[in-house]
């Protein structure tokens, strides 16, 4: 059976570049940077060009990377990290809709005494603008606000968003997980003062990520240990994990130069308009002028998510859903709850992203068999949008 | 993914009995979109109106819904009205090898769409699911008779797991409180009653009927309290009032063991079983 993996927001596929550039440092390469031997000294150069190649993939200076073990830390690393350094109760905004790596290190600021204020979105997924005005008029605060959702790939307009904190004497912070290697990112021209990432959205491996520190911005160390990173993150490096990203960096700016992504859309948009159109009373949640070139997030109406990617897992397609069932909780998930998406279309809700290395076929087989799995499950299903 | 069994898989993939009986006798629905899950049951009766003859389901949920619906339905297809009755969640759950504790809320929900169709058969009342009494959990609309049930039947000690029977307390969380005292107040009144049934007991319990007791309080009473801590405990031998146990697992290299043994496993049973008994270690 052909794999179909259409869930590159959850985790991609190495690039085979990037295990080729790690395995020296899996075998002969494998000391410790620190090190005061050339044995180990040897690591540190690739380290530093990993560094470089990160910090060109997003206009930045490569001494204003910080590398750390994933997008999760890196994303407690900023926020708990500029909370610390503003040294007494601090203001931090976000939106209802972020990633868990920002809501829980924010919901447990909450608890120690901090304010925090969560932004809602509206049907399509954009940022109540004017609340986020209104909080900023009432002082400097600590904004963490997304480049790209992750399960609908709706976009805010960062560019706008940093130029606003900014003005008004806050801290912005971004988590763009999702958005390097699938957009542009150049932090010269978007004044964000951190910015997150992590290796395995964009084609290198798991456990590690980085944290983009504008030059200047006050943090307090998160991770606390030894001097790596400038004292900025304790922690022995992951030298294979950081080459590696190193490498993916290197291949995303060139594909983003050579309009892969592009084709990525393109086979996006052929998904999408092929199951809307094989598959009566389904609707695509967010705001599709704005979205990641890679994602959409369809419901099939009266149907349950589970199920869906169960038969769609029995055909070999990979994708994933926010539908109560599929997280272990009850509700289904924070971001279609906070959109408002009708109850009819929150629990069928299945999200596919895609990748480089989807092929036309991939997308025309997922049309082609969407529907019998649709209709199988409408079958067994009490409800119908046709009685 | 969910560690689903094979026969989980089965059903899901192959469900049983799908459909609605157009003449049916019982008709029970529970859930709803909003939820998440939903179920309607319809069974149907011999001439006598004795024997289930035929059910068929439809379900909106996910594998673990649409697999405990038609579980369901096999089970009660050629079962007596009477036994029908009886049927628990923890029948649906067996049928199909088990079910990952999260999701035995399904296994609840096809109980409960079994008994609205056997009161819409009995009583003529509606097929669908009313709540009556008081509502406790009110994101998932779950009464406190409902909790009641999934604790007694399920044996459930925390808020946790009344949530994964039930759903109840999953939502905003501002019930878990109630669920908490709803919890303690059902364990209590089952420890009062095994008392009751113990302290009553001894005069007319038989050597066998007194070396069952003693089991199934080592099993119910004295191992879930070592295993909280990583360890065990194994019935060895009854000998008149002599009991000997072997401690497993953490217990066995304890160094309090024998306070555990004197202060939990010796009071459990005297307190269960007979104040006569003595318990002694197996240190072979």
């Amino acid at each position: 059976m052909k794999l179909v993996y259409l869930d590159n927001n959850a985790t991609t596929q190495p690039a085979p570049e990037v295990i080729a550039a790690i395995q020296p440092f899996l075998t002969e390469h494998w000391g410790n940077p620190s090190s005061m031997h050339a044995f180990g000294g040897k690591v540190a150069a690739p380290v530093e060009t990993a560094r470089a190649k990160v910090a060109a993939l997003i206009g930045a200076d490569p001494s204003e990377i910080v590398f750390t073990g994933c997008g999760t830390e890196s994303d407690n690393m900023a926020i708990r990290g500029a909370v610390d350094a503003a040294h007494g109760r601090a203001r931090v905004i976000v939106s209802r809709v972020e990633h868990p790596a920002v809501l829980s290190p924010c919901r447990y600021l909450q608890q120690a005494g901090h304010s925090v204020v969560e932004l809602g979105v509206d049907e399509g997924g954009s940022l109540d603008m004017a609340r986020f005005e209104e909080e900023l008029e009432k002082g400097p605060a600590i904004v963490s606000l997304m480049w790209a959702n992750n399960e609908t790939g709706v976009l805010f307009p960062l560019r706008k968003i940093a130029r606003m904190v900014k003005d008004a004497g806050g801290v912005m912070h971004t988590d763009a997980v999702q958005a390097v290697g699938k957009l542009p990112i150049d932090v010269s021209k978007v004044p964000v003062d951190m910015l997150s990432l992590s290796a395995h959205k964009l084609h290198g491996l798991k456990g590690v990520g980085a944290l983009y520190v504008r030059r200047g911005t006050r943090l307090q160390t998160f991770l606390l240990g030894g001097h790596q990173e400038g004292g900025r993150r304790g922690g022995t490096e992951n030298v294979p994990g950081i080459v590696g990203l190193g490498k993916a960096a290197e291949l995303a700016a060139a594909h983003l130069a050579d309009g892969e992504m592009d084709r990525v859309a393109s086979l996006r948009d052929r998904l999408e308009s092929g199951l809307l159109a094989a598959c009566p009373d389904t609707r695509v949640n967010g705001d599709r002028a704005h979205r990641l070139p890679n994602t959409a997030n369809i419901s099939f109406e009266f149907i349950e998510g589970e199920a869906i990617l169960y038969h769609l897992s029995d055909i070999g397609v990979c994708a994933s859903s926010g539908s109560a069932c599929t997280s272990g909780s009850l509700e289904p998930s924070h971001v279609i709850r906070a959109m408002g998406v009708p109850f009819t279309a929150a629990h069928g809700s299945i999200r596919f992203s895609l990748s480089r290395y989807n092929t036309r076929d991939d997308v025309d087989f997922v049309i082609e068999r969407m529907p019998a799995i649709v209709e199988r499950l409408r079958k067994l299903s009490p409800f119908t949008a046709h009685p | 993914m969910w560690n689903y069994t094979e026969r989980v898989m089965d059903h899901f993939r192959n469900p049983r009995n799908v459909g609605l009986i157009p003449d049916a006798d019982g008709v029970g629905e529970v859930g709803s979109l909003a939820c998440g899950d939903a179920l309607k049951l319809t069974f149907k009766l011999d001439e006598k109106k004795e024997r289930i003859v035929d059910a068929k389901f439809q379900t909106f949920g996910c594998a673990s819904a649409i697999a405990s619906s038609s579980a369901l339905t096999e089970i009660l297809k050629g079962m007596r009205l009477e036994d029908a009755e009886r049927v628990t969640n923890q029948n649906i759950a067996e049928f199909l090898g088990g079910l990952p504790e999260q999701k035995m809320h399904c296994s609840v929900m096809g109980r409960e769409a079994l008994e609205v169709a056997i009161a819409n058969f009995r009583t003529g009342r509606t097929g669908k699911k009313i709540l009556a009494g008081k509502v406790v959990c009110t994101c998932f609309g779950v009464t406190e008779e409902e909790i009641e049930r999934v604790v007694g039947d399920n044996d459930l000690t925390t808020v946790d797991q009344v949530t994964n029977y039930c759903k109840a307390g999953g939502g905003c969380g501002h019930c878990k409180v109630d669920i908490m005292n709803i919890i303690d107040r059902i364990q209590r009144e089952k420890k009062r009653k095994a008392a009751a049934d113990a302290a009553t007991g001894p005069r007319r319990l038989t050597g066998l009927q007194r070396i069952r007791l003693i089991e199934e309080t080592v099993n119910r009473e004295i191992r879930p309290l070592l295993q909280r801590d990583g360890g065990d405990i194994e019935l060895i031998d009854v000998d008149g009032n002599r009991v000997v146990v072997s401690f497993r697992g953490m217990c066995a290299q304890c160094h309090v063991a024998e306070f555990t043994l004197r202060d939990v496993v010796q009071a459990k049973l005297r307190e269960f079983v007979s104040e006569d008994l003595v318990v002694e270690e197996d240190k072979a």
